[in-house]
């Protein structure tokens, strides 16, 4: 066994080791381009929540062309590939139809794009979660509800939809999860968020494996806590019946 | 001329609170009910007795639409009952509803269950809507209970709740469908007590029940039906000792000597 030079600490050699394996880095923001996905994510999440809600409303509304319009939606958006979807924010809505949401840079457009496109798609399924949710509430709640004198918005405002929210805490886990991970498919049109990076990187860097790791381990570690938090919050609004 | 007429109204209102006039329901090939014409006066308590799918709870959910009817008219107050929108929900703040599977808002307080249509639908404010809460609450022996959820109550409690809620809103009559059906033997009493005390204070109910005895104490008339139909109705001592229909006999043979 090879003794190691008196002088040197194992704390400088652990600095050296780290230099020598994780040079591969030095030059890329790797935190800038996991902050972009995570703003993608909150904002593509927020959207979606409120346009995701809508269209449960619709669906359980007693208007047959709301309902009709709630159900041709998620029937459609959600089996079309999401990249086809980001794609056509970037070459139908602004390029053909120059829709720029306010923007003039094309960094900010195409990041805009991109929040809508993940939102559209994303609906769908919060859209789903929810009327899952809707259905474990019993029928007799909003009886009750309607029989006090709500109209049907105030049923579903202030009875059904929150005991559905709180059900449905787990499925629309699942659903921030996927869309955590979805937000990779901007990297299509160009946004600078953490796929992107990690393509330039492969191209650049020789260190292939380590690569795939640190942005797997990236993304494990905006989605653990994700699960582990919301499965506690999940169970602590659950309705008792 | 506006005088005669606004007397007119007064009579009329003071007399007959519900009229169901040839009403006519389907439940897909089940004729469920047929030529229902019943007039419930102000202030009167009536029981609707009859066996299991005679139409009974239908009929309860009909007089404020929670069932829409094929055919005949349905009147509360001398104005009938509206299809759909804001005026149906109006009318029914008007009507009480108490529910066999109680029915309280899960996700809220006790207290919150009590105040919810008195804010939403009466624009009642927040502290004049905890107070008469607390009140009612009260009156039907659970003011120590306001805090806890639903599901923290018997069932018994529940439905006192229940009759609490209904009671918020201030309405002109009370629904009540099958309330105790869903009880341990041991909790029906503490909920036909205080029905008891609603029947003596004058309030309107309509009340769909097994319970024969409340029937006898505290009912006005007795509504029979079977198979749809309204069979008979009397008064209480009338219909216990005398049932005119063989139907009734029949059935009163069943329940009551066992």
């Amino acid at each position: 066994m090879r003794r190691l030079p008196g002088r040197r600490t194992w704390a400088s050699l652990h600095a050296e080791a780290r230099e020598i394996v994780f040079d591969f880095l030095e030059g890329y923001d790797l935190l800038g381009a996991f902050w972009t996905t995570v703003q993608l994510t909150l904002l593509a999440a927020a959207g979606s929540l409120v346009w995701g809600t809508l269209l449960a409303a619709m669906r359980v509304g007693p208007v047959p062309l709301m309902r009709g319009f709630g159900t041709a939606y998620v029937n459609i958006v959600r089996n079309i590939p999401l990249t086809v979807i980001i794609l056509f924010t970037s070459l139908g809505l602004n390029q053909t139809l120059s829709i720029s949401l306010g923007a003039d840079d094309f960094k900010t457009i195409n990041f805009r794009l991109a929040v809508l496109g993940l939102t559209a798609y994303t609906s769908a399924f919060v859209c789903e979660a929810l009327r899952a949710g809707i259905n474990t509430v019993p029928v007799g709640q909003a009886e009750a509800a309607r029989a006090i004198g709500l109209s049907f918005t105030q049923v579903l405002r202030l009875v059904v939809l929150p005991q559905a929210f709180r059900s449905a805490v787990g499925p629309l886990t699942n659903v921030l999860i996927a869309l955590t991970k979805n937000t990779t498919v901007a990297a299509a049109i160009g946004v600078a968020e953490a796929a992107t990076l990690m393509k330039t990187m492969v191209e650049k860097e020789a260190q292939l494996i380590p690569i795939a790791s640190i942005f797997a381990l990236g993304f494990v570690i905006l989605t653990l806590p994700t699960g582990l938090i919301l499965g506690w919050v999940g169970k602590k609004v659950a309705v008792k019946r | 001329m506006t005088e005669v007429s606004v007397a007119k109204d007064a009579v009329a209102a003071t007399d007959e609170l519900v009229v169901l006039k040839s009403v006519n329901k389907h439940f897909g090939a089940l004729h469920v009910l047929q030529d229902i014409d019943l007039t419930i006066a102000r202030g009167e308590v009536v029981v609707v007795i009859g066996p299991s799918g005679s139409g009974k709870s239908t009929l309860c959910r009909t007089i404020n639409r929670l069932e829409t009817i094929d055919s005949g008219d349905i009147s509360i107050d001398g104005k009938p009952l509206p299809a759909e929108g804001k005026a149906l929900a109006r009318l029914r703040a008007d009507v009480g509803m108490v529910f066999q599977s109680f029915n309280l808002f899960a996700h809220k307080t006790v207290l919150d269950n009590v105040m919810l249509g008195q804010i939403k639908v009466r624009k009642a404010d927040k502290k004049a809507a905890e107070e008469k809460a607390r009140a009612l609450l009260d009156r039907v022996g659970l003011a120590n209970q306001a805090d806890k959820y639903p599901a923290q109550l018997s069932g018994g409690q529940q439905q006192r709740v229940a009759i609490a809620r209904a009671l918020a809103m201030d309405p002109k009559v009370m629904l009540f469908d099958e309330p105790t059906s869903a009880l341990d033997p041991e909790m029906i009493n503490e909920v036909l007590e205080v029905m008891q005390q609603l029947a003596r204070d004058g309030m309107t109910m309509i009340v769909v029940t097994h319970e024969m005895g409340f029937a006898r104490s505290a009912a006005n008339r007795v509504v029979f039906m079977a198979d749809g139909r309204i069979v008979e109705e009397a008064v209480p001592d009338q219909f216990f000792s005398n049932p005119r229909s063989d139907r009734a006999k029949d059935f009163l043979s069943k329940i009551l000597h066992h």
